[in-house]
């Protein structure tokens, strides 16, 4: 991590979803930093709360979930306790926020220059004249053809490729210092993942933007991130430089993860796959969230929920890592290893 | 554009065509004007003159060339019954009809579009389902019930507002009279306008909080709203926008109704419109304006669709990449 101020500093986020059938706590004290110009992964299943991490940080919640504790702290300045009109300004200024489908991401009945001179009006002290100058240097900086004539087209005029790159374009207009993607690749064809990810990352090195970039795809991570944070059932479980969690996971579900990714020089005739399924947020297990489906679980991890501690190159929210008092792993048929063997 | 636009003239003049059929064949199953208008003395002799000059005896395809021909002109003959032009008849009883469906109209789009965004944005708030609940009696209260529960409260028991009629009215150029000059006039078409543009206020308003919380949901407001922009841009600029396109279509569709369905509130107010012309025509089998009055809410409906679409194609680009097809 590096010297400076973390851009972003989340502290025990929860956010709550009150229902009839009680309360869902989809985020559980969740913690991390961002440092200026990093790219932090988050990676996870679906519904583990990557994109509810995200949209908790910019204040998009759905109703009814909103967050129920916890601190986010933007360069230092408090911003979770802020009422929504105090909010609005940081929106696209100080956080940037780019969404999974390009398609739907536009506006259909504007066009691509009006939404960005919108964009960058809303947030710069320019005239329409300036802001329009601003938004051929923004198309031809994301690398769209014949900038000048595409101003006047319209999203359905564009590819999806294309359109995200618009996208791209108008959540980095007023050049935030902080940017969360969103699964900014998925909906697009693995040609164009790949342009769009290089594309990113380029842009958020050049201006040295933090992105936090939420994806399931542990390539995109390897290929992006500086970091890489895995949740589970709402909760962070481990964290570090993502060549060391790749290469060396230290929870047991990320080894789980890890060894669940198929590889090309890897033959099999069977995908690896972790037994059981995540808990659902009504039923998350006591002590910690994967314990039912964990090949090391013993009496304390069913009681006693674990934070994060050093691990390996970072942190992992495991008792087999306590530093005073690690468990011991189980083999295959539930025996204690050596635990000073790893 | 101008492909779009022939493409949808031709249209409306082939559904005047056959809307034209229709009026026309009134005249061959809905009684023999001839025995109505001589009565019961009148020799064979004298039947047949007033066929021959009514142009009857002719083949059915001259008959109905003619008619076309001559609705084409806005002609429509002599009303068998009052033995005057059908045109003029309808022409100075326009106004009045004219009037109140605008009025109504106004009233439901305004206040409908109004409504619905505000119920939609405030969706939790007690005004909001104050209006929604009272709005189910809009929908589900028949017009004619409504108008009669107006009079009762207003004129009868409080006395406020007349009950009936259409108070002093002003001639303006040829043949125009306006009750909106004058206190009584204006008066007298507080109560029918609402009776005429309540269920079409509701039903407004009711599609555009469905639209405007669908609009509301999507990403691209989302994404405006990630952007930055303010509450009110996001609101009333993105989403709005997006939720009138279908609520166009269907604004159209009860405008034409309102005119067409005038009928009941003018019978209910004695209002002197077109409706209640077409109610007097009916009872005494006056064919000619019967055909008339057909053609003239044929006509309103074709003049409204065609505004509708090319508003549609003003307002989504989507529409006119397409070369102005469907």
């Amino acid at each position: 991590m590096s010297q400076d101020e973390p851009v972003l500093s989340v502290r025990h986020l929860r956010v709550e979803f009150p229902t009839r059938h009680g309360t869902l706590v989809a985020l559980d004290d969740v913690s991390f930093d961002i440092a200026p110009g990093e790219v932090l992964g988050v990676v996870g299943e679906s519904g583990a709360g990557k994109s509810m991490t995200g949209n908790a940080v910019i204040q998009l919640l759905e109703p009814p979930g909103h967050v129920a504790g916890g601190e986010v702290r933007l360069s230092g300045r408090r911003i979770d306790d802020l009422a929504e009109d105090d909010f609005v300004p940081l929106r696209g200024r100080h956080i940037g926020m780019i969404f999974q489908d390009p398609l739907t991401s536009l506006n259909p009945l504007f066009s691509i220059g009006g939404q960005l001179i919108e964009t960058i009006r809303t947030h710069l002290p320019m005239n329409e004249k300036q802001a329009r100058v601003r938004a051929l240097e923004l198309l031809r900086e994301v690398g769209i053809p014949a900038a000048e004539e595409r101003l006047n087209s319209y999203p359905h005029q564009f590819s999806g490729g294309m359109r995200q790159r618009v996208v791209i374009a108008l959540a980095l207009a007023a050049q935030p210092e902080f940017i969360i993607a969103d699964e900014p690749t998925t909906a697009l064809d693995v040609s164009v993942q790949a342009q769009i990810l290089a594309l990113l990352k380029r842009l958020c090195a050049e201006h040295g933007t933090a992105v936090m970039l939420v994806t399931h795809d542990m390539g995109v991570i390897a290929e992006t991130a500086d970091r890489v944070a895995v949740m589970y059932a709402g909760r962070l479980i481990e964290i570090g430089p993502v060549d060391e969690v790749i290469r060396n996971p230290q929870h047991p579900y990320t080894r789980g993860l890890m060894a669940s990714i198929p590889g090309i020089e890897k033959s099999l005739d069977r995908l690896y796959q972790i037994e059981g399924s995540m808990p659902r947020l009504v039923a998350i297990p006591s002590g910690c969230a994967f314990n039912p489906r964990c090949p090391h679980a013993q009496e304390r991890c069913r009681v006693v929920r674990p934070d994060l501690m050093p691990a390996g190159a970072g942190r992992a929210a495991c008792w087999l890592h306590d530093p005073v008092d690690p468990l011991p792993r189980l083999d295959e048929n539930g025996r204690k290893e050596d635990a000073h063997v790893r | 554009m101008l492909a779009f636009l022939i493409q949808r003239v031709l249209q409306a003049i082939f559904v005047m065509f056959v809307v034209a059929l229709i009026a026309f064949s009134l005249f061959h199953y809905v009684g023999d004007p001839v025995l109505n208008m001589l009565g019961q003395e009148a020799t064979d002799a004298d039947r047949a003159e007033l066929r021959g000059r009514l142009g009857l005896d002719q083949p059915v395809v001259v008959q109905f060339y003619r008619f076309i021909v001559n609705a084409a002109q806005f002609e429509f003959g002599i009303s068998y019954r009052s033995a005057r032009p059908v045109t003029d008849m309808i022409m100075e009883r326009l106004p009045a009809t004219l009037e109140l469906a605008i009025i109504s109209a106004v009233f439901a789009v305004v206040l409908g579009i109004g409504l619905g965004i505000y119920t939609a944005l405030r969706r939790r708030s007690l005004l909001s389902r104050f209006i929604m609940t009272t709005s189910l009696i809009g929908v589900s209260l028949p017009t004619f019930l409504i108008g009669v529960l107006l009079i009762y409260l207003f004129a009868v028991e409080l006395g406020w507002l007349p009950a009936f009629g259409r108070g002093q009215t002003v001639r303006l150029g040829d043949w125009w009279t306006t009750g909106l000059l004058t206190t009584s006039g204006l008066r007298s078409l507080i109560l029918p306008a609402i009776t005429l543009g309540l269920f079409q206020l509701t039903l407004i308003m009711r599609l555009v909080r469905a639209e405007m919380l669908e609009v509301l949901s999507t990403d691209y407001i989302k994404f405006a709203r990630a952007r930055g922009l303010s509450k009110r841009v996001v609101n009333l600029r993105h989403a709005l926008k997006n939720t009138l396109i279908p609520v166009i279509t269907i604004i159209g569709l009860q405008l034409g109704t309102i005119i067409a369905f005038a009928i009941i509130t003018e019978t209910v107010f004695q209002w002197p419109g077109v409706g209640a012309l077409f109610i007097t025509a009916v009872r005494f089998v006056d064919i000619p304006v019967m055909a008339a009055y057909l053609m003239m809410i044929g006509l309103v409906f074709v003049i409204i669709n065609l505004v509708v679409d090319l508003l549609y194609y003003a307002v989504d680009p989507r529409l006119r990449a397409q070369g102005g097809g469907k």
